[in-house]
This record gives structure tokens, sequence and C-alpha cells, in this order.
């Protein structure tokens, strides 16, 4: 009994232990952080990015060191996780330390703005009148711009040739939601699996959705529209008559994405991010944009990141941040970065430059031509509000623990008490 | 110490010359300020040796959980974050907590989670520890088998498990069809991810049961047993009327423990579900960080109060804990 009882407080130590190493280790990375912005003073400006893949000897690494030294200082660049760096970037802005540069997630350059860290274009002098404004107009708010995004990607239709062939459908023929319902249905004859997307209940899950929201006339003021239950409607469909795969509501983009690559699958909807990838796996695939719900192309959301200036207390260093912003943006600069990224160019100048490099990107510069942000039409901080009751919405739905109108109502109901 | 001293002394006066002068110069040290300096001192020395614990506590404990009840009474915005001027509201985070509609299910949810999970882990674990008890051939080697799901990171383990419960390609429901049973919606649908969860947490949970049973075993003396058996005490009363009864202190601090870990379980449930479909298996922790890190724009207030109300859930159990353990001690 005493032994065990020892034994017990020994786990308890234990765990006591590692959780308060990790505690120090979480403490001496903040602590580093700060020192080197301390020193920035001396020369050195901080940048933070949510690339963590690209170590120093990668191009975008060099890229940054140089538009610095160009500058005439040191760049001292950290690559954070993507969900971690809100929380970084708020924490550093309580703190007083904020970066010099950062690069965020454009639908986050919203809350930073409410929340007062960064600086507006107009304080930097930072010329933004190349920039397409659709791509610009998630920065935007009141009237202010925040940043300039460093490149843009959205969604569209991957389709896999062999298995439409296969199953008689041309491609061509999908325009609307009524073509693709009846290619799907097709497809399913055959015995594969018509499409998949991801359907999780993050904010992953509202930037796939978005697409078949706005495609069919909805706002995102108003979730319970018919224009709303006919998107929840379309997807819960896809489910319910086993077009979709019943995995599409834990889905993220990834695994939506290794479904297609298995070859299963005759539809993905996914981003310009998986390119590389597709042209590796030796699969046909083509690219659609994704059909509004009575034709055309559907407006997809843009994602993308931000090259903000976060406020800082001794403005004379703008100048500086200013031109390290103006070099990563310029037209040659862009070309090369987004080409890594496999993003699109926000530039329009740029994205004829792609384009004439890879002419497979042409269906990509048109969807982002159409695209929109998702924090735009001046919604600003109360889009993440309202695209938690739209995930919450469709996961009812496609659960099939509500009707698509009876989720969508609630979402709305809730949506409306959340942003008064 | 004194005391001894001075009847020595004064013993010693009558046989002999030689010890008085030795000892006199004893008696004042007794009285005066370098022993009562010295006892002061020691104090201090004592402080020192406290020290490190108290900073320990105060910077790792007291603080995190000072902040995060002042995060809870205060109405924090992104911008009074940053700011630091968020006005004071009492408890209106919390009563907005309660008016949530996620609250009740949330609620439901960890304590259908909680109390399945020490149950089955107890129980199995506890099954376990019995069978082990019995040394065979391979029985140690058996056992640090069992003790895998332990060792394994908890990404590791609830990734797999979210892989084998997949819908589609999913081993288990391949499995299930193939025996004609049909494939079961384990992640996704809103009836089952509750219960998938759960039993991933089942398994992982079963090693720590079986470890700390185990070791109770041990000190049951075998003398109880062998008596039992002269009685003619089959295996099913020896385990009621032995094993049980002389475990319950190990089992209560088991079950104890278990509660406290189970109550916090974050990982596997985001891993496996994100709390979801639809909230249906949303748990006051998944809850809490759903709120404060799970959208573009966190709301530290709401998620500071979920949080205290889940320390204030696992304290009450500790209370209840320690109760027991008096009334016990009482008997």
């Amino acid at each position: 009994m005493i032994s065990s009882l020892k034994r017990a407080r020994l786990v308890g130590a234990a765990v006591l232990a590692v959780t308060a190493v990790a505690g120090l280790a979480a403490c001496s990375s903040g602590g580093t952080a700060t020192g080197t912005s301390s020193s920035a003073a001396g020369g050195t400006y901080t940048f933070w990015d949510p690339y963590p893949q690209f170590d120093a000897t990668s191009d975008w690494s060099k890229l940054v060191t140089k538009c610095g030294t160009d500058a005439g200082v040191t760049m001292e660049r950290t690559g954070y996780d993507t969900s971690d760096l809100t929380s970084k970037a708020l924490l550093a802005g309580q703190q007083g330390n904020s970066p010099d540069v950062l690069l965020i997630d454009n639908p986050v350059v919203s809350t930073l703005a409410t929340a007062g860290i960064l600086s507006t274009t107009k304080d930097l002098g930072l010329d933004t009148s190349n920039f397409a404004a659709n791509i610009l107009a998630a920065g935007q708010s009141n009237g202010d711009t925040f940043g300039v995004p460093i490149g843009a990607n959205t969604l569209a239709l991957y389709y896999n040739k062999s298995i439409l062939s296969a199953a008689g459908v041309d491609i061509a023929s999908v325009t609307n939601w009524d073509s693709l319902n009846a290619a799907l249905a097709k497809v399913k004859a055959t015995g594969k699996q018509g499409i998949t997307f991801a359907g999780i209940g993050t904010e992953e899950g509202s930037f796939q959705f978005l697409p078949w929201f706005w495609g069919s006339g909805a706002k995102l003021t108003d979730l319970s529209s018919t224009q709303a239950v006919a998107a929840a409607t379309l997807w819960t469909n896809w489910v319910k008559e086993g077009y979709a795969p019943n995995s599409v509501i834990n889905n993220t983009q990834t695994t939506s994405w290794q479904e297609f690559l298995a070859g299963n699958t005759a539809f993905s909807e996914n981003g310009t991010w998986q390119l590389a990838g597709a042209d590796k796996s030796g699969l046909s695939y083509g690219v659609i944009p994704i059909p509004a719900q009575t034709g055309g192309s559907a407006a997809a959301p843009t994602g993308g990141e931000f090259v903000t200036a976060p406020v800082q207390k001794d403005s004379s260093r703008y100048a500086t941040t200013e031109k390290i912003i103006s070099c990563l943006t310029s037209d040659a600069n862009l070309l090369t970065t987004d080409t890594t990224l496999s993003y699109v160019a926000p530039i329009a100048t740029v994205q004829k430059q792609q384009v004439a490099a890879n002419p497979e990107l042409a269906p990509w510069v048109a969807a982002v031509a159409a695209a929109k942000g998702r924090t735009s039409d001046n919604l600003g901080t109360k889009y993440p509000l309202i695209s938690q009751q739209m995930w919450g919405g469709f996961q009812n739905a496609m659960s099939g623990s509500q009707s698509p109108t009876d989720a969508m109502k609630a979402a709305q109901t809730a949506a409306a008490s959340a942003t008064q | 110490m004194t005391i001894t001293q001075k009847t020595g002394a004064s013993s010693a006066h009558p046989a002999g010359e030689a010890t008085p002068p030795v000892a006199s110069p004893g008696f004042p040290v007794d009285e005066n300020s370098p022993q009562r300096r010295k006892v002061r001192s020691s104090q201090w020395v004592a402080w020192a040796f406290l020290a490190p614990v108290v900073i320990y506590l105060a910077l790792f404990y007291v603080v995190p959980l000072y902040k995060n009840i002042d995060l809870s009474i205060r109405d924090y915005t992104v911008r009074s974050f940053v700011q630091g001027n968020a006005p004071f509201t009492g408890l209106d985070n919390y009563v907005k907590v309660f008016n949530d509609p996620t609250f009740w299910p949330a609620i439901f949810h960890t304590g259908f989670f909680v109390l399945v999970s020490i149950l089955f882990q107890f129980t199995i674990g506890m099954a376990l520890a019995v069978f082990f008890y019995n040394k065979f051939r391979l029985s140690g080697t058996l056992r640090a088998l069992f003790l895998v799901p332990w060792l394994l990171p908890l990404i590791v383990s609830a990734s797999t498990w979210s892989w084998m419960l997949n819908s589609d390609s999913g081993i288990v429901n391949s499995v299930l069809q193939a025996f004609g049973i049909g494939s079961i919606n384990w992640l996704t649908s809103p009836g089952w991810a509750l219960i998938s969860v759960t039993i991933a947490n089942i398994w992982i949970g079963i090693p720590f049961n079986l470890v700390i049973l185990y070791s109770g075993l041990q000190n049951i003396s075998a003398d109880l047993y062998e008596a039992a058996s002269l009685d003619g005490a089959n295996a099913w009363q020896k385990f009621w009327r032995i094993t049980f009864p002389l475990l319950r202190p190990v089992s209560a601090i088991t079950i104890l423990l278990g509660l406290v870990y189970t109550l916090k379980v974050f990982d596997i449930i985001w891993i496996m579900t994100k709390g979801g479909p639809a909230n249906s298996s949303t748990t006051l922790s998944t809850w809490s960080y759903q709120l404060g890190f799970g959208s573009t724009l966190p709301r530290f207030g709401p998620a500071a109060a979920v949080g205290n109300i889940l320390i204030i859930v696992a304290l009450i159990f500790g209370l209840l804990y320690i109760l027991m353990q008096r009334r016990e001690a009482r008997r």
C-alpha cells in the first residue's frame, strides 16, 4: 500500500517535472524571441512567418536575408506553425516586442488589426496600387489597409481523367450543380467514389464550404437564407447518396487529397498548393473552377498570407520595414516566392509571367481573379464568429443530426447573437 | 541537552575538583545570545531550503492560476488583451458559458467520457493485475506488452485510432463488414463519436491501472491466500473477500488519479474528432481550447471560465478523496 502510494507520488512528481521542463523550455524559447527583438535596435530586424518547412538554406530564407541586406540591416527570421502564430503575435503585441515584419494568414489580419497590433500601409508609406483589389480586400477594414498579400491560393475542382472517361462523363458538361450531380451519379454507377472534400469542424471546413455557399448566391450575413440552405443540402446529399465518402465530415484538406491520390475518386475540392504533389503522383488529372449553382465560376475564398508590419514603439524603423516589404513583394521576387509556394501572384503582371512559364496555372489565375477574401465585405472580426456557426451548421446537416434547413437556421440564430 | 549537562555537572561536583572548571564555562553559553542567534539563523536556513519550492510553486502554479481567474472575470477582446485594459465584468463570462447551448452537452459528454472510461479502465486493469499476479511463463513479457499504450506518444495512438476507425477505409469497419455486420461511422456520426473517443481513451488508460493495482497486489501477504485455500475458498471468494477489500486504498487512489487525468483529456479527442461532428464529442477541455485557440478570433474570457470550471470539478473530486481517506483512517 505504502509503496504503491509512493509510486503514485513518484508518477505525480515525474509528471510535474516534465510539465515544469516543458514550461521552462517554452519560457526559454520566448526568452530568445525577446532577446532578438530587443537587439533589433542595433540594425537587426525581426521577421516571423508561418513557413517552418523552410530552413536557413531555402530560397525563401535567402530572399528574406537579401532583402534585409539591401535595406542595410540584418534579418532575424523565425518560422512558426500557422496555428501557433496568431497567439504568438497577440502575446508579442501585449509584451511590446512584436517582430518588424510578420507574415500571417489573411483571415487573421483583421483580428490583429482590431487588436491594434498592425500598422497601416499608409503609416508605412507602402504603395498598394499594384495589388489585385479582391485579394487585397482581405487585409482592409474601414478604409485602412493592414499589409499586402505575398501570394494567393484558392480552391478549385481537381478531377481524375481516367475515372471520368470510364464513366462517360465529359468534363466540359460540368458547368453547374445539376450537371455536377449528374456526373457524380454516373461515377457512382461505375463503382468509384464521386467526390472528396474537407468538411471538418474547423476553419478549414468553412474554407471548403464557402465556394458552394457563395456559389449559391448566399451571403455570410445570413446563414439561413434559401441559398445557404441549398449549399448545405448539396453537401448533405453527396454524403447521403454516397457520392462522397462519409469520412468527409472529419476530413482535412490533406486527408481528402490523399483519398484523391489513391485514385478511386473522381473529384477533389482542393487548392493550388497541391499542384506539385499532383504532378508527382503520376495521376492524369485536370482542374476546373468550382461551378456556381446556376452556372459560371463560384467565388472561392482566397487563401495565402499577408506581409504585415506590426506597430513598433520606435516609428523610425518603419522606413526600413517599408523597404524590406517592398523588396519582398517586388515583381521579380514575388515570381520566385509564389512559384516556390505554388501560390498565384497578387499582381496582374506577375500572374501573366507565371502563366507564361506554366500554362497549367491558367485555371488557377482565373479562380483567384474570381475569389473573395473571407473577411471582406467589411466583415472583419465578425467573420470568425460566423464561420464557427457555419461549420457547426453543415456538420449538423451532413452527420444527419439536423435537417439542412434546421441546422442552418440554428447556425444563423447563434451567429446573429454572437456578432450583435 | 542542557538539563543532562546540568545534572551531570552537579553530580560530578562532589566527586572531584577537576570537573567544575570544565563544566562551568558551559553554563553561561546556554543562556547566551549566540545560541539564540543560531536558532534564528537555522530558521533562515530552513526558509532558504524551502525557497526553491516556494518560488517554483508561485511561479508555475499560483501565477498561472491567478492569471486564469483574472482572464475569466474580465471582458477580454483581442484589443484589450494586447493593451491590458480589459474592464472588470464579474461573473459575466461564467453566465455566458452557462447559457451557451454547448454547455450542458459538454458537461454530459465530459461525465460520460470520464465515468465510462474509469469504469472500464479500472475493471480491465484490475482483471489483468489479478491475472498477472499468478506468475507464469512469459508473464513478464506479456505484462510489458500491455504497457505499450502508455509508452506511445498520444498523438501517435490517437492518429492510429482515427485511421483504424475511419468510416470508409478503416480496418475496424472492414473487419465488421467481413463478418457481415456492416460498417459504422465511428467518428463521423453524432451517435458514435463520443463512444469512439472513449474506447480509445480506455485503451490508453488500462496500463496505468494495471501497473498501480499490480504493485498493490504485491503487498498483500500470500499467507492470507494460503489460509483461505485451506479453508476451502474458491478463486472468486478469494478475490471478493481478500484481494478487493485489501486493495481498497490503492483502488481509491487509482480511481482518483484516473478521474483527474481523464477529466482533462484533450489530445485524443482533438486529434480524433475535433470535438465533432457538430459538438457531439465536445468535452469541457476541448470546448475551452476551441474558445481560446480554435478560431482566428480568440475568446480568452469564456475559455478561461470553462478552464476554471474544469479545475473546480477536479478539486471537488480531490476533496472527496481526502474526505474518504480521513474516514478510512478513523476506522
